[in-house]
């Protein structure tokens, strides 16, 4: 097991520069319909003003978590979700640092955040006299089992810290690593880039069973034509 | 402290730069006249590449996309949501009106929704039609010739199907339907519900060799950095300039009042400049207002002088009164046919609904007047922060183990990406005099201008249009083999949001024939002082079941035209 916690901790350091390879999401056959608008986005920016650059500035200065805290939630996040090729997992993903990240800009989560990993700890001592990180996959299985299946007729916030804790901790990890890099090409997102739409492909309104109405299709944009300058005749109809 | 008074005279002075200000600022400086542009916010251009958020992954910000600091999460291109640091509002005990500003260039025309919907002829002859409200002074004939003109100048896409009360236009074609909108259409025919092709203001084709064609990205919402679609700013203000008119734009520049003369006519405006937080006037021959309905209001009842003791335009005592919003509802349906999607296409699509359903209803048969449409959304979309949130509902819905983690986790999330398809009812409130805004005398803004005070309820009428908006969201996820998600019931008002929340807030300086009876003409001026006018939702009278923009944006061209000819002949 020791491997395993070395290996979560060496990713962790190299977690910025990117530990695995990113697998593109390349299209097999056609290649995509690229539109001629030419648009660029300059990756130094991500479109904050003045005051929200101070806001990220202010959170990135403050700590939450401690590094025994982030190492735990490095080792609980990848047994929530374990790394699967070739796109990793929440390591690649860089989630321990957004949960720190957000546990700051969202303060409510606080206290379940920090509360909970105390539980961890506390629960991984009194059972096996061993902290949660240092425990072995399978005690670390026991102590989850416990804590993963809640009562979804009960509002959480009614439920026991421990119970709410894993809940916000599985979400943060799922949500964590499917908006970063590796996990929108696991999920196979396409979108984000520029395109030219012109509609569902055939095999897949077979697949699920639907088809286009020709009337229908028949008003919508000719793509051919996307880039003639628009002109009606007075009743509005389309010339173009 | 002495006030700056800037010693240059502009033609006119318009407040604020959205729908209303872009159009006026378009046309007034088309027509040769000087325009001084007075923005409570910051300029804004969407093609910076500094402010720019089209494109952004979420993994380009620490919070993944969170809406911590914007409302509608952190790429929703507004600077101000329902709160706006420094300038609060109040509420009356009891009632609650939640009011969105956007603080920017262009105001929230550069994040909103662009649905682009024509009022139709009954729309503006509500009275007639069942007795509720009040008829406008002028009908559909009278704005039709504006809305063509409108559709030929910034493009909108949609098909012309002949509907009574949801007229033909100059419609670029539409997108073809994404596949949730192919089961949405097929639910709803079987509930004899019609659906027809979305109604938005992006540019599916080119409409000039100025502003590009959309590529798709579905992000209208944070402002096209081509200009594919309308935002007041890149397609009526910038395209000004660049025509050589005489347009000067003051941001960050909060005004605070109308100033006036002995006479009782304006003489232009006194602002706040939110950088030295001084107070400077600019002087102009007109003064027109299109600063949101609420705030025209605001800055009416705050410019209160010897001439017009309760604020101007205001000896009617209506501004402010008849706010309304448009009712909305919403809800979701998980469809298990739609599980296991085949990812290797981007169905991103244009920014919002590629179909839609137009009011359809019989009144008579109903417990409620006036209609509402349905917005559909849905499909295999951005994951940003909160997706794949509660995976365990979804494993009840389809009898799946719940809870645990681990590899299933990661099959889950891929099985049920794309597979809810929402819908949004987006419907008439009606336009009553007990709801309104009204100035708050005990509370002022960073700027130290006396801030509004709401007192707004729904009545029973809206909440019986929102039972029936969730009745027909649940009938059509049955027939798309779906099942409908948390359905609220009588003790939620059946999901009827607060008012405000639909941001389609109107009527409060409304227009009419009457002084007594209204606050501005059929032409946007105010009553009582000819050299005012106000070309936001304000004159509205009533609400449709349409949203709102294209009507400011046709209104605001009428009253331009207005202008233009009161002046040339001397008249203001």
């Amino acid at each position: 097991m020791m491997d395993r916690r070395k290996s979560i901790q060496t990713m962790i350091l190299g977690a910025g520069a990117s530990a695995l390879a990113f697998h593109g999401c390349k299209t097999e056959g056609d290649e995509p319909v690229l539109p001629e608008t030419a648009v660029t986005t300059d990756t130094n920016y991500y479109g904050r003003t003045p005051k929200e650059i101070e806001r990220v500035e202010k959170l990135n200065a403050e700590q939450l978590f401690n590094e025994h805290e982030m190492e735990t939630i490095a080792v609980l996040s990848t047994v929530i979700l374990p790394p699967k090729e070739p796109h990793g997992g929440p390591i690649e993903a860089d989630v321990p640092a957004f949960i720190e990240f957000i546990g700051k800009d969202m303060p409510d989560m606080q206290n379940t955040l920090l509360g909970g990993l105390m539980w961890l700890d506390h629960r991984s001592n009194s059972d096996n006299e061993i902290e949660f990180k240092e425990a072995t996959l399978e005690q670390q299985k026991q102590i989850l089992d416990t804590i993963c299946n809640h009562d979804l007729d009960i509002p959480l916030d009614e439920q026991p810290l421990e119970i709410q804790f894993f809940a916000l901790m599985r979400n943060l990890v799922v949500t964590g690593y499917y908006t970063s890099k590796v996990g929108i090409a696991d999920l196979g997102y396409k979108g984000n880039s520029p395109n030219v739409w012109d509609g569902v492909p055939d095999e897949v309104l077979k697949k699920h069973g639907v088809a286009y109405d020709p009337e229908w299709i028949a008003k919508c944009v000719d793509q051919s034509k996307r880039n003639d300058i628009a002109e009606w005749d007075e009743k509005g109809n389309l010339l173009t | 402290m002495q006030i700056k008074e800037n010693p240059e005279e502009y033609d006119v002075i318009i407040v604020g730069s959205g729908a209303g200000g872009g159009m006026a600022t378009k046309q007034l400086a088309d027509a040769g006249l000087k325009v001084a542009v007075v923005e409570a916010g910051p300029f804004f251009d969407p093609a910076d590449p500094k402010t720019m958020t089209q494109l952004k992954n979420p993994y380009d910000s620490p919070r993944r996309g969170a809406g911590t600091t914007r409302a509608f999460g952190e790429w929703d291109m507004s600077y101000g949501d329902w709160e706006v640091d420094g300038e609060p509002y109040t509420q009356a005990e009891g009632t609650n009106f939640r009011w969105w500003r956007s603080r920017m260039l262009g105001g929230r025309t550069n994040h909103w929704g662009r649905i682009s919907l024509r009022f139709g002829p009954k729309d503006f002859k509500g009275k007639t039609r069942d007795g509720h409200g009040e008829d406008w002074p002028i009908g559909y004939d009278d704005v039709k010739p504006y809305y063509d003109k409108v559709d030929k100048l910034i493009g909108v896409f949609g098909t012309n199907e002949g509907l009574e009360n949801d007229p033909d236009g100059f419609f670029l074609p539409p997108p073809k339907p994404r596949l949730h909108e192919l089961f949405y259409i097929k639910g709803a025919k079987k509930s004899g519900i019609p659906v027809i092709p979305g109604r938005l203001s992006m540019l599916t084709k080119r409409i000039n060799n100025e502003r590009g064609v959309c590529f798709y990205c579905g992000q209208c919402s944070r402002s096209c950095s081509v200009y594919a679609d309308f935002s007041a700013g890149s397609c009526l203000i910038f395209p000004a300039q660049k025509n050589g008119g005489q347009v000067k734009i003051f941001v960050n520049a909060m005004v605070r009042e109308v100033t006036t003369n002995a006479e009782g006519k304006a003489t232009g405006v006194s602002y706040i400049n939110k950088e030295d937080r001084k107070e400077y006037k600019l002087k102009a021959k007109v003064v027109v207002l299109a600063a949101s309905a609420c705030s025209s209001a605001r800055i009416l009842l705050n410019s209160k002088s010897k001439q017009h003791p309760n604020g101007l335009g205001n000896s009617s005592d209506l501004v402010g009164k008849y706010l309304h919003d448009s009712t909305g509802s919403s809800g979701m349906a998980f469809v298990p046919d739609l599980m296991d999607r085949d990812v290797s296409y981007n169905e991103d699509g244009v920014g919002g609904m590629h179909v839609y359903s137009p009011w359809w209803g019989d009144n008579k048969a109903l417990g409620f007047p006036r209609g509402y449409h349905i917005e559909v959304w849905g499909g295999m979309g951005q994951p940003n922060y909160g997706f794949g949130f509660d995976q365990d509902s979804f494993n009840k819905l389809v009898g799946q183990p719940t809870g645990g983690y681990g590899d299933k986790l990661r099959d889950d999330v891929k099985r049920y990406y794309g597979a809810i398809v929402g819908f949004g009812g987006r419907g008439e409130g009606l336009a009553v005099k007990e709801n309104y805004c009204e100035i708050d005398p005990t509370t002022v803004d960073d700027y130290g201008i006396p801030v509004l005070k709401f007192n707004y309820k729904w009545s029973d009428i809206e909440v019986r249009q929102a039972k029936h908006m969730q009745d027909t969201f649940e009938e059509i996820s049955h027939n798309m083999g779906g099942i409908y998600l948390n359905k609220p019931g009588k003790d939620k008002d059946y999901g009827l949001h607060a008012p405000g929340e639909i941001i389609h807030e109107v009527g409060t300086t409304r227009m009419g024939n009457d002084p007594k009876t209204s606050v501005t003409n059929k032409f946007n001026q105010l009553h009582d002082v000819d050299n005012v006018f106000i070309v936001d939702a304000g004159p509205f009278v009533s609400q449709a079941d349409k949203n709102c923009t294209w009507t400011i944006l046709a209104l605001s061209w009428r009253a331009s035209d207005y202008i233009i000819e009161q002046l040339k002949q001397q008249n203001l």
